[in-house]
């Protein structure tokens, strides 16, 4: 069971560390962002899983299921608030980038203001 | 055989931290900055779980649900201040 | 008054799942939580919107297994992408639409979206999300819908009503 325990928790931190790698290699913010957030969850979600598996005598799951709901709830708002943070400070997508409906609509919100 | 099975889980934790503080430290803009911060926060969450099995201290399992409650309204403040100033 | 009592059972088990199963521990814990529960649950209109029968339950089991499984495809997609060595991306912000009203619903949405493979939303306004897709396949309204929403919207539109 310590060993099952184990190679979760292994798994889980590959993905934190491609989580990281992600967000190091990704040419623009948004595209960080995505990396950051799934890789970061999923690989703490597993991390977490695996320690308390692994230590079944201590007898202390509820903290730990309550750190990973915390993390599925408030990982996706907060990365949703900065990409919207972003975007209306005016960070540019990369130029590899085919659309930007978003700007295009402000853009349009603005001109019939006028 | 498990225990060393942890301890390198928690080496590739941290050089996954530290990939991601790199990016902490060139960024190029706030935004990019304040995303490598929240990387580093849920994976220091994780560590600091591992450390509190590690030393079989379990008081540390509050530690860490305070740390992440308090960087989630870390990063929306960043956030709202991005967006419209302070 | 079902849903208040819901309310109620739902904080005390986080109380209980925090403080442990001691009984004197319970009993404060519950005290509190009918307090709680008094004082806030007719303010709090946006933790009611969702229906109570057997379907809504049962459609809810099955939108956490698709939601699991939607999280593991989008990290072994992301896996692919960070690992080679010229990354492949086609990025771009698309619009899509929602049919849900609820707005607890339209939450939950935004948030599954967030997780499930290669897209992010970046805005949301009424009815309309704007979401930053890794990889555009298609770029019409009506498109990106139906590849992105609507294999959501399903189950999320019978629980949240």
């Amino acid at each position: 069971m310590e060993i099952f325990g184990a190679l979760i928790t292994l798994i889980g931190s590959i993905f934190l560390l491609l989580g990281g790698l992600g967000i190091l290699r990704m040419p623009d913010v948004y595209n960080r962002m995505q990396t950051g957030t799934k890789a970061t969850t999923l690989g703490s979600i597993l991390f977490l899983a695996g320690i308390s598996v692994g230590h079944l005598e201590c007898g202390c799951f509820g903290k730990i299921i309550i750190i990973i709901l915390f993390v599925i709830f408030t990982n996706p708002i907060s990365s949703n608030t900065l990409a919207r943070a972003a975007h209306y400070a005016g960070v540019k997508l990369t130029e590899r980038s085919v659309k930007d409906d978003l700007k295009e609509d402000n853009l349009e919100n603005k001109g019939e203001k006028k | 055989m498990a225990d060393l099975i942890y301890n390198i889980a928690a080496i590739i934790a941290l050089i996954g931290m530290m990939l991601s503080f790199v990016r902490l430290i060139i960024g190029h803009t706030i935004a990019d900055r304040a995303v490598a911060l929240d990387g580093m926060t849920i994976i220091s969450i994780s560590l600091i779980v591992f450390i509190a099995y590690y030393s079989n201290r379990i008081i540390y399992l509050d530690v860490a649900i305070v740390y992440g409650l308090i960087s989630f309204v870390g990063i929306v403040a960043i956030a709202r201040y991005l967006e419209r100033g302070i | 008054m079902k849903k208040g009592f819901l309310f109620f059972i739902s904080l005390l088990i986080v109380w209980i799942l925090l403080a442990g199963t001691d009984w004197q521990e319970i009993i404060i814990g519950a005290i509190i939580s009918l307090l709680l529960t008094i004082i806030f649950f007719s303010k709090a209109t946006i933790f009611s919107e969702f229906n109570l029968n057997p379907k809504a339950i049962f459609y809810f089991l099955i939108y956490i297994i698709i939601f699991i499984w939607e999280l593991i495809k989008s990290n072994i997609d992301v896996a692919i992408r960070v690992i080679q060595p010229t990354i492949p991306i086609n990025p771009g912000i698309v619009k899509v639409k929602t049919k849900l009203k609820s707005r607890l619903g339209r939450i939950i949405l935004a948030n599954s979206i967030t997780l499930t493979p290669g897209t992010l939303t970046v805005e949301t306004n009424g009815e309309d999300y704007y979401i930053h897709w890794i990889d555009v396949t298609s770029g019409d309204i009506e498109g990106a819908t139906k590849k992105i929403v609507s294999k959501f919207e399903k189950y999320l539109g019978v629980i949240f009503g």
